[in-house]
């Protein structure tokens, strides 16, 4: 690896000035999966290496009535092994226990997912179908912005080059809601998705009509991508087949996917459908209380 | 030169302290620093799982931390795993049931093992295989290793 410096403030303020000093030439480190692998591509030449794990609002996860904040250095482990979160939101738990294996989920992060903004990225489908706020500092103030606007384009994002992702903000779910995350990979576990698919949806207390619903879709276009369409659609229908296909459909056709070594545009096409009539299958018996 | 830091841990119960370069990955630091080699570079990049070891009893590949983020921690490498020259079980069993050929990735299963039977002191060969995906092996096919990590369960009695 390049030559660099390297430190750990233990406050927000000081991490803030830090990253106001050095604009453009710190990043930021959490668990260090994506950005080490970087560095040591060259691909990524900092000069300073700020470790987020020491600073509190960064490492903290804080659950109550209005919903939950999970600091943005938190690691997928540490997610899952969090049984409260595993109760309300288990499409997080979906995404937290596929990525990598074992190791990688013992300091991966859920900040460094969504910061790296790969297409392919397995959290942050499920954060959008939660309607998560990404909440970030710097010197000049605060931004609080909706995850699916958050990625611009493969590993870019809106942050500017002294803002902080401080935490990840999940409204607390409606009674009668869940969410569901499903990837498709050619094997088990330690690959990256083909096609992934996050569905949230809210029914009505008879658990026979759709509310509202809310879709994302990964690894078929250049960012994770909200589809509104797909999740209104839903909205007032009964459960049943129809409904759940035409909201397939519409997820579908908003795919823009490539071919690569991984898998063809068709093929990634048509598991966008598939995995879509999945998840909100999957969805509708959690929010049931079935599963 | 990026500054060197001083690092103090804990390494296999022993107070340990390092001096590093912020590049130095915690795999550099234990294999060039402190001359701790039983933990193998494979492909440096998160992906094999040879240079598994624990911080703070949580699972972690080595080469993907750097050596200064390990100040305060407690770290176990495959070199606290026997205990005073007598075999751990896990590796009384990968012998017995030949979990390794050419035994680079040996000490990354073993580690990884360890933590699994720590947290699932009984895990069928389903949680076994799903568990031990972050190391990869290209010799035995696997099969063999997995008997090991039974065997060692079962040798142990449920107690990790």
């Amino acid at each position: 690896m390049h030559d660099f410096d390297y430190c750990a403030p233990v406050s927000l303020q000081e991490a803030i000035g830090l990253m106001a000093t050095h604009k453009g030439s710190a990043n930021l480190l959490a668990g260090g999966t994506d950005l080490l692998i970087f560095m040591r591509a060259r691909r990524k030449r900092p000069e300073l290496v700020i470790d987020a794990k020491l600073i509190p609002e960064l490492s903290e996860v804080k659950i109550d009535e209005s919903g939950l904040t999970i600091g943005a250095s938190v690691s997928c482990r540490a997610i899952y092994e969090n049984a409260e979160i595993a109760d309300l939101y288990p499409a997080l738990i979906d995404s937290t226990t596929l990525i990598g294996g074992i190791q990688v989920q013992g300091r991966a992060s859920l900040g460094g997912n969504l910061c790296n903004a790969a297409p392919s990225a397995d959290t942050i489908p499920t954060l959008i179908a939660h309607g998560a706020v990404a909440n970030v500092v710097s010197d000049k103030g605060e931004r609080h912005i909706p995850v699916e606007e958050f990625c611009i384009a493969p590993g870019k994002t809106v942050l500017e080059a002294n803002e902080i992702l401080v935490n990840i903000f999940l409204p607390r779910p409606a009674e009668n809601s869940a969410a569901c995350f499903l990837r498709f990979i050619p094997r088990n576990e330690m690959d990256i998705a083909v096609a992934n698919v996050a569905a949230f949806v809210e029914l009505d207390s008879a658990g026979e009509n759709f509310i509202s619903a809310r879709i994302a879709i990964g690894s078929v276009a250049p960012t994770p991508l909200f589809v509104a369409e797909a999740g209104d659609t839903l909205s007032g229908k009964p459960i049943d087949e129809e409904s759940i296909m035409a909201a397939a459909c519409i997820a579908r056709d908003a795919a823009s996917p490539i071919d690569d070594m991984r898998g063809t545009a068709e093929h990634r096409t048509q598991l966008v459908e598939v995995l879509t009539g999945r998840t909100i299958r999957t969805a509708v018996s959690r929010a049931r209380g079935e599963a | 030169m990026g500054k060197r830091h001083h690092v103090v841990t804990t390494i296999n119960g022993e107070a340990t302290e390092f001096l590093c370069e912020p590049r130095q990955s915690l795999l550099e630091v234990l294999r060039d620093v402190l001359f701790f080699t039983g933990s193998k570079e494979g492909c440096n990049d998160g992906n094999c799982g040879a240079c598994s070891v624990l911080v703070d009893g949580v699972l972690i590949d080595s080469c993907c931390m750097l050596g200064v983020e390990a100040e305060g921690s407690e770290i176990e490498t495959i070199e606290g795993m026997a205990n005073n020259g007598e075999l751990h079980p896990l590796q009384q069993a990968f012998l017995e049931e030949t979990g390794m050929q050419c035994g680079i990735c040996t000490p990354g299963f073993l580690m990884s093992a360890k933590a699994l039977l720590k947290q699932n002191p009984q895990p069928d060969e389903g949680e076994i295989r799903h568990w031990l995906a972050g190391n990869l092996c290209r010799c035995t096919g696997y099969d063999k290793i997995v008997r090991a990590v039974q065997k060692a369960a079962s040798n142990m009695g449920g107690g990790a």
